[in-house]
């Protein structure tokens, strides 16, 4: 780890002012963040946490009904608090280990937007509206917005996110096959039937990051039964990430298996 | 009726307490006062030709004492190589140097070619980023047999080639082999992998080097299986130390598997740089260097063939084996494709002609070497894993057409130099048969298939070589070194013992399985006995622990120099009692004499010992302390019969291991529990190299899988229950207590009922699969299934077990 110096503001405005400084980052749960420094592949002159903003954390219900998420949220603190939602408190129960429930963020997790992370999958599954404050002030990005590709999001420098808005779907699930090794999703589907149609979000796919499987959602919004996914055709698999853990084909074929599982496990 | 102590208890292991409660004294946490740091800069290339190396910046960065190249190590040794095979022709295999630092060229990522030593473990590392070095990037060899073809780069400049040895055994029978394949009935043929795999000790290697001037002595603090082996191998071979100058302490060490067998460079840095700048330095890997620099395991690409008769008796057996050494010859890898592998591969057959071929091959791959089982898990796998796929071929029972071919008559001469002392592979696979409820089985398929899983049975024997070894035996065939053990017994004045062992508990749980013995014998409470290890300053010359030969050769080593202090007591007491010391009995801690009612307490005489005020000291010394060394006539030969039963999720490939159940011939057992632990975490190994454990390097030489997040260890969940027993025990005809070792059968014996399980599963459903290499990831398993690709990087690899790439048999 290189030496850096760290601040603790405690409401979003400091925390934003904080950012605006030369070589400045944020810490959220650190569960991506600190590895990254150990392994001197970081450097920051400052890193500001975000874990001691009390006005960023918990969950509340707004006059859309929409359950909102703060930004600084740990998984394990949502996974308790979204019995509203219990497709997304299952996502946030079953991420890493308990160690990494307890100090891992949502926000961290949304701005890493790792190609294999859960939370982009529950939010662009729930066409979510994502909440992000900086030196401009705020704005609200919708999910389908937000997740530009691998690592890359709408975010501006310095920009924080402080909330997350779900509306709350009448059926979701989550299906995840994980990776045998870091237990990162190897492919994980998230489905949501929603009054207006279905949703479906991809993870651990693509070489572009979480994405939606618009044949499936086509297919389900006319027939939500398992059935209707495993009568389409895989997605192509030439565009899935192929590694050690499984070739774009296997992906590929998974996106199929996990959104049938997650249609019926909704249903 | 189980005992509550001594030999065949359960006894709590009583170094649990302070391993369980953060109490035990690590390397990691031994800090001499004034130490300095060390941070090893290791190539991130496989194959590269130094140019030069400009550590200016690096010397004068803050707290930087000293920075090191290979150039400071010209004139010192180079990392030995215990062991040498001759070949084929009767040649010397091909031994390279191996440099504590680098010299010329880099030849594996992980490679260390320079090392800072600072005030802090942070310092050195800010220097060592600043070090510039030029390397020129060199074409890698990973492939095995692309290492052997003409023109391939050469790891070793100044070797022929990349062959290390082409080893044929016995080289006499490859005629009879070739002309009993020519005659035979039937031939079953199998390619397969032995996958690499990093061992991942929970403990990282650590180790602190100390030089003291008024004496002129060094010493070495290290995370090791075996400090005298080392303290030997450092001292005469790399640094130039006596051993009376050198003490090598190896304290509570956090697990080894066989990857702190060896003599690594960083030991000798430390101990030379300490007496280089006057200050103890020291070094902890991260568990990022322990993948690119502990010794790898296993790592064959075998293919074997196995011919049988008409009636289905095995005739003969042939093998070809590419066995991956790596950059550089590892202290004993040599010997572990060889002697502790080819002398395997009758197994528990009387298959008359045995001829294996081994080409040990250099790669630019991190150092090969002994992992649990070592050599013999790879015998195992290929010799059970043909054995079912010829019962498939001929459509008989895998039980039956084994138990056709058992070895039944002790002793056994195989026709691979080792000969059985005793066994009963019968009774190990009856009492499989019994845990398993094999007719129960179709059932159970019907339930699985009911939920949309395929469900196989998979079982195998296994026959191991223990208890290492015969020193005599060994020397011929290329050790560099004695396989005896020692024990030093003192019997201290109140009647309480030290027993310091030249053997090495990293986990085995010795202290509390030799004081159990020691107990036995005298009769006296357990807690009288304290057992000490790891330090050769206080304990007799011995060789460590591996090969499962503590108890077999250690555990005798302390009844040997038992039976000495016992006997001298007897006739302290005969002298007490004024009796004939051939009268005497010891027995529950109380010396009598036969016929009368005469009796003196075990503490009367062993205080007369040190108190020698009424004793025959015309006769016998005062004291009471006796040293044994053992050496064993024969390996010992633990066996038995394993079956697994697995769930294959057909959608996804994923293999699940519902079931498994191990019936051992440990011959006597000391401790049932410490017995059925080891089986438990030799099986847990196992089902990781089945399924999940998997060293990739791509074609480059980087190393793909050099973190958790990408080698996957097994986790609770992915062990199911295992049934395990031992009440199958034909003990050991050779040593005093009738043990033949268990610590590495689980991971011997585990992986081919998986894989055998695996493929009846998929058989089951009309998948014409006759064989998957490990691991069985999901992919490998779908991609069998749908005869599509697997994994990304690399296809199918043959003479490469370390690729990402995968192979299915159809
Ligand atoms: C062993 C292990 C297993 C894991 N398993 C899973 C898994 O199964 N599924 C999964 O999805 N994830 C998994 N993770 C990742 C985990 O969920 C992380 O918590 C998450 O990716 C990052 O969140 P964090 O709060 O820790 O962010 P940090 O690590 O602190 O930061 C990550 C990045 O986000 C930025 N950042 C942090 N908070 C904010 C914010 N509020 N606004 C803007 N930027 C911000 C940081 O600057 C940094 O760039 C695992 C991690 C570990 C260590």
């Amino acid at each position: 780890m290189y030496n850096f110096e760290l601040v603790k503001p405690s409401s979003v405005a400091d925390a934003v002012s904080a950012l605006q400084g030369e070589d400045a980052q944020a810490l959220g749960g650190g569960q991506t963040l600190l590895p990254t420094m150990k392994a001197r592949l970081a450097q920051m002159e400052t890193l500001v946490s975000l874990s001691h903003i009390d006005e960023i954390k918990g969950v509340c219900t707004d006059d859309q009904g929409r359950l909102c998420v703060g930004g600084g949220t740990t998984h394990a603190a949502a996974a308790e608090a979204l019995s509203g939602y219990p497709a997304l408190a299952s996502l946030a129960a079953r991420i890493g280990d308990p160690a990494v429930r307890a100090r891992g963020t949502i926000g961290g997790s949304l701005a890493n937007d790792d190609p294999s992370a859960c939370w982009p999958a529950g939010a662009l599954g729930s066409g979510a509206t994502i909440v992000a404050v900086g030196s401009g002030g705020s704005r609200e990005i919708a999910a389908d917005d937000f997740f530009q590709g691998m690592f890359t999001t709408a975010l501006d420098e310095g920009e924080i996110i402080t909330e997350v808005k779900f509306p709350v779907p009448e059926k979701a699930a989550y299906e995840k096959f994980l990776q045998p090794a870091s237990r990162f999703p190897l492919v994980a589907a998230f489905v949501a039937k929603f009054s207006d149609g279905v949703r479906v979000a991809i993870t651990g796919a693509s070489q572009d990051g979480v994405f939606r499987w618009t044949e499936a959602e086509q297919a389900l919004s006319s027939n939500f039964s398992a059935d209707a996914v495993t009568g389409l055709a895989a997605p192509d698999g030439s565009g899935m990430i192929s590694d050690l853990h499984g070739s774009g084909d296997y992906r590929a074929h998974l996106v199929r298996v996990m959104t049938a599982r997650a249609v019926t496990a909704a249903s | 009726m189980p005992k509550d102590t001594g030999i065949g208890a359960s006894s709590k292991r009583r170094e649990d307490v302070r391993f369980l409660t953060g109490k035990g004294r690590y390397t990691d946490d031994i800090n001499v006062a004034g130490q300095a740091h060390v941070v090893f800069l290791r190539s991130d290339m496989a194959h590269g030709r130094i140019n030069s190396i400009d550590t200016a910046d690096a010397a004068a960065m803050p707290g930087v004492i000293r920075v090191f190249t290979g150039a400071d190590f010209e004139g010192v040794g180079t990392i030995p190589c215990g062991w040498q095979v001759t070949d084929r022709h009767g040649e010397p295999m091909q031994e390279p140097p191996h440099p504590i630092l680098a010299q010329g060229k880099v030849r594996h990522v992980g490679d260390p070619y320079a090392a800072v030593v600072a005030e802090t473990a942070a310092q050195a590392r800010d220097a060592a980023e600043a070090i510039v070095a030029d390397i020129e990037e060199l074409t890698p060899v990973i492939d095995m047999k692309a290492a052997l073809a003409d023109g391939a780069p050469k790891v070793h400049d100044d070797l022929k080639n990349n062959l290390c040895y082409d080893w044929g055994f016995v080289e006499e029978n490859k005629a009879a082999v070739d002309e009993a394949f020519q005659n035979a009935a039937h031939v079953t043929t199998l390619e397969l992998v032995n996958n690499r795999l990093v061992a991942n000790p929970m403990e990282p290697r650590v180790a602190v080097g100390d030089y003291a001037a008024h004496d002129d002595s060094s010493t070495l603090y290290t995370t090791s299986q075996n400090p005298h082996v080392i303290r030997l191998l450092m001292g005469a071979f790399v640094l130039g130390i006596p051993e009376h100058k050198l003490r090598v302490v190896a304290p509570d060490v956090g697990g080894g598997f066989g990857t702190k067998i060896f003599h690594y460079a960083e030991e000798a840095f430390c101990t030379f740089a300490a007496k280089a700048i006057q200050r103890p330095v020291k070094w902890t890997s991260t568990r990022g260097e322990a993948f690119m620099s502990d010794a790898h395991g296993r790592d064959h690409v075998s293919k074997i063939e196995l011919a049988l008769d008409a009636d289905h008796n095995f005739t003969a057996l042939r093998t070809e084996t590419y066995a991956n050494m790596g950059a550089y010859l590892s202290t004993f890898a040599p010997s572990i494709p060889t002697w502790l592998h080819g002398t395997l591969m009758a197994g528990n057959y009387k298959t008359p002609l045995v001829y294996v071929n081994v080409k040990a091959v250099f790669t630019n791959t991190v150092p090969v070497d002994a992992y649990r089982g070592a050599g013999r898990p790879e015998a195992t796998f290929q010799l059970e894993r043909v054995v079912d796929k010829a019962a498939r071929e001929l459509g008989v029972d895998p039980v039956e057409l084994r138990r056709k071919n058992f070895i039944t008559e002790f002793p056994y001469q195989t026709p691979v130099a080792v000969e059985y002392d005793t066994g009963d592979y019968n009774a190990t696979m009856d009492k499989l048969l019994e845990l398993i409820d094999r007719d129960g089985f179709e059932a159970r398929r019907k339930e699985s298939e009911a939920r949309g899983k395929l469900r196989g049975l998979g079982l195998n024997c296994y026959i191991e070589a223990c208890g290492i070894a015969p020193s005599q035996l060994v020397g011929q065939l290329g050790a560099r070194a004695g396989l005896y053990e020692s024990a030093t017994v003192r019997v201290n004045a109140t009647g309480g013992l030290v027993v310091m062992t030249g053997s090495h508990s990293h986990g085995q749980g010795h202290e509390t399985s030799f004081a159990q013995v020691v107990s036995d014998m005298i009769g006296i409470p357990e807690d009288q006995v304290e057992i000490v290890h790891g330090d050769t300053a206080n304990t007799p010359m011995g060789m460590g622990t591996y090969g499962s030969r503590s108890l077999a050769v250690g555990g005798s080593a302390i009844v040997k120099a038992t039976d000495k202090i016992i006997a001298k007591a007897k006739k302290i007491a005969a002298h007490l009692m004024e009796a004939s010391p051939d009268d005497v009995e010891l027995k529950d801690g109380a010396f009598t004499v036969a016929g009368t009612d005469k009796s003196v307490a075990w503490g009367d005489v062993t205080l007369a010992a040190y108190v020698p005020h009424n004793y025959p000291l015309e006769d016998i010394e005062p004291g009471l302390e006796e040293t044994a060394f053992y050496d064993p006539n024969n390996f010992t030969y633990p066996s038995g019969a394993y079956a697994c039963e697995v769930e294959v999720d057909p959608e996804t490939g994923k293999v699940d291991v519902i079931s498994f159940a191990a019936a051992d011939d440990f011959g006597n057992v000391v401790n049932p529990m410490i017995v059925e632990g080891q089986v438990h975490g030799g099986v847990a190994q196992g089902i990781g190299q089945a399924l999940l454990e998997n060293c990739a390097y791509d074609e480059n030489g980087q190393l793909l899988s050099a973190s958790y997040m990408d080698y996957a260890m097994p986790r609770a969940h992915d062990v199911p229950m295992i049934k395990v027993d031992h009440s199958c025990q034909t003990p050991c005809t050779h040593n005093p207590l009738g043990v033949k070792g268990c610590g590495e059968a689980g991971a011997i014996g585990s992986p081919p009922s998986v894989v055998n399980a695996v493929i009846d599963a998929l058989q089951s459903a009309g998948h014409d699969v006759t064989h998957i290499d490990m691991p069985l990831t999901p992919p490998r398993v779908w991609a069998a299934m749908n005869g599509a690709n697997a994994t990304g990087g690399g296809g199918t690899a043959h003479g490469r077990s370390v690729g990402a790439g995968d192979t299915a048999t159809h």
